[in-house]
């Protein structure tokens, strides 16, 4: 039944409903897969009997008309949501060995509407990088490779993991999470769909936290329409996070429609940066003349604080990180390192010295610097006023648009180790940290190949709250750009 | 502004994260390239623009003033390194 893995959500769903496949089958063949795809290093944890038990769940039911929407669907859960029972550790080895005695509220809206588990999913540590090689499991490998060579790609980052199981088809659809492209980046390296919705659409509560004004969750898989039943069942209003939004979930999937006649595509005139290359402003043009056919107008918008949003990312987001990282003290959980006749003082520093990695400690030390004395106003503050001129940007632009498109990132995926400078690596999320500060609702979706054959996405900002019309123009290209290209198996 | 390697040492400290003499000597000139960077934000004229806290405006909700959670002690003490009698234990605090 291997043919199974290579089927989308929406088909794995109709099929085992219309009784062509039961759900065991669909939970052995992709725990077989995720098995047998172990040089991917994409999971961290295995947990092919959760997913049979949700399969058997779904089984029973079938044909009772009781079915929930993901009833029968095994999913990768990536390595930062708080599962009961099951190793949680962001990829970190501060975290090694923790087993939450809870269930983060997004993976249990996904429980509740019946879907199983593969197992944990292998990220940056802390959700930390762009390329998944700051995990304490090691790199992530990606399926996909150039043209002719055999040199080890990441996958992307943080939710390298997670894009690279989507893709080797070791799982239908994941979770994801995106702080300043981490959802969205992986996802166009691998050419695959993930959407960041608005943020306080997804809870929080159960996510490790990495910069809380900027965390959301989303899901990444095959297809648009696949990426709009998985967020229907992750989103929704949950008390237990404050910033949760307390609305009703849209019906993404029913109102899916690429007929944008009538809407105006704002292309911002400040993404076209140097030294992205050609065949990636090539695929912008493409992808606009794809939503002209779908309808829709494309009008040029001005987004002029754009060059300020990543050196205002990397003020915020090591700031919450310095303040929610705090909390691995070695004394509630994970890793201790008490130092022979070492004081209180000592086992902290030297717990954190042997658990985080240095790209952990990096953050933490630029975002303790910018919220110390002294410096406080001049660099946190400063960036906040900033974030509000960004978030102002784009206000005005949806005054003059529905949707705006963009590439997603300034390159295709790069090789392992390629990349040292901490600088360089941060410059990947370019195109993606602006609707991240400004909260919106984000997608990539794959729009082609490069010249070395690996897969680049295409990236449309919506208006707070229209996840539909990202959703929708997203389909509309990928109607349009009919990217069925896989990696071949070699893993 | 550019940071010394005693200010390095400092945010050490106060971010709880023993350092190497040769930990501390590499982090000076990436955190210097890093706050260079940043620095950039210098150039736009925030005057009069209020700091962004909240990206979605929202209030604060407040929920009625009952317990609603608790008796997990066993639960939250399950992961602890070292938990004993009930509670975490750490190292001697007081001599």
């Amino acid at each position: 039944m291997s043919e199974l893995t290579a089927k989308t959500i929406a088909e794995l769903r109709d099929g085992f409903r219309a009784g062509d496949f039961s759900a065991r089958e669909i939970a052995e063949s992709f725990n077989a897969a995720v098995a047998a795809a172990k040089l991917l290093n994409a999971y961290t944890v295995e947990t092919p009997e959760d997913a049979l038990a949700a399969a058997e769940a779904a089984d029973k039911v079938r044909g009772t008309g009781g079915l929930s929407s993901l009833a029968g669907i095994p999913l990768g859960i990536k390595d930062l949501f708080a599962t009961r029972g099951v190793d949680t550790t962001a990829g970190s080895r501060i975290l090694k060995g923790f087993k939450p005695r809870y269930e983060s509220t997004v993976t249990a809206n996904l429980r509740k509407a019946g879907a199983g588990m593969l197992g944990k999913l292998n990220m940056d540590e802390f959700a930390m990088g762009s390329s998944n090689e700051t995990s304490t499991y090691g790199p992530v490998i990606s399926p996909w490779r150039r043209k002719g060579s055999n040199v080890g790609l990441t996958p992307g980052g943080s939710s390298g993991g997670s894009a690279a199981a989507v893709a080797a088809q070791i799982a239908p659809g994941v979770t994801g999470t995106d702080t300043g492209g981490s959802i969205r980046q992986p996802a166009a390296f691998v050419g695959i769909s993930g959407i960041k919705p608005t943020y306080g659409r997804c809870s929080r509560w159960g996510i490790v936290s990495f910069a809380s004004s900027l965390d959301q969750a989303g899901p990444m898989a095959k297809s648009v329409r696949d990426c709009a039943i998985l967020l229907e069942a992750m989103a929704g209003f949950d008390p237990k996070d404050s910033t949760s939004l307390d609305l009703a979930v849209p019906q993404w999937e029913a109102n899916l429609s690429s007929d944008l006649r009538g809407k105006r595509v704002g292309i911002p005139k400040e993404y076209r940066i140097d030294g992205v290359p050609a065949d990636i402003n090539a695929l912008w043009d493409k992808g606009i003349e794809w939503l002209k056919d779908a309808g829709a107008t494309p009008v040029e918008i001005s987004l002029p604080h754009t060059k300020y949003a990543l050196p205002t990312y990397y003020i915020i987001a090591p700031a919450e990180a310095s303040s929610n990282l705090a909390r691995y003290d070695g004394v509630r959980y994970g890793l201790r390192d008490t130092p022979e006749g070492g004081n209180l003082d000592a086992m902290y520093s030297a717990t954190r010295a042997d658990g985080f990695g240095a790209e952990v400690k990096r953050r933490i030390m630029i975002g303790t610097y910018v919220l110390s004395a002294g410096f406080y106003d001049a660099y946190f503050t400063k960036a906040q006023r900033v974030r509000a001129l960004i978030k102002q940007d784009f206000a005005k632009a949806f005054e003059q648009c529905d949707v705006i498109l963009t590439p997603t990132a300034p390159s295709a995926a790069f090789g392992i180790g390629e990349t040292t400078d901490p600088l360089a690596m941060y410059l990947n999320d370019v195109f993606a940290v602006p609707a991240s500060l400004a909260g919106l609702p984000a997608m990539s979706v794959p729009g082609g190949l490069d010249g070395q054959g690996l897969p680049l996405g295409l990236h449309l900002i919506g208006n707070e709250l229209d996840e539909q019309m990202v959703l929708n123009a997203g389909l509309a290209i990928e109607e349009r750009a009919g990217f069925t290209a896989r990696p071949e198996k070699w893993w | 502004m550019s940071v010394s390697s005693e200010q390095v040492r400092h945010i050490a400290k106060l971010a709880r994260i023993a350092m190497s003499e040769e930990e501390l000597d590499r982090l000076v000139p990436e955190l210097n390239n890093i706050l260079g960077w940043v620095e950039q934000l210098g150039e736009v004229n925030t005057d009069g623009i209020e700091p962004l806290t909240a990206v979605i405006d929202q209030k604060l909700r407040l929920r009625d003033d009952v317990v609603n959670d608790g008796d997990v002690r066993d639960d939250v003490l399950a992961n602890a390194p070292d938990a004993q009698h009930g509670f975490f234990a750490v190292p001697k605090v007081i001599e």
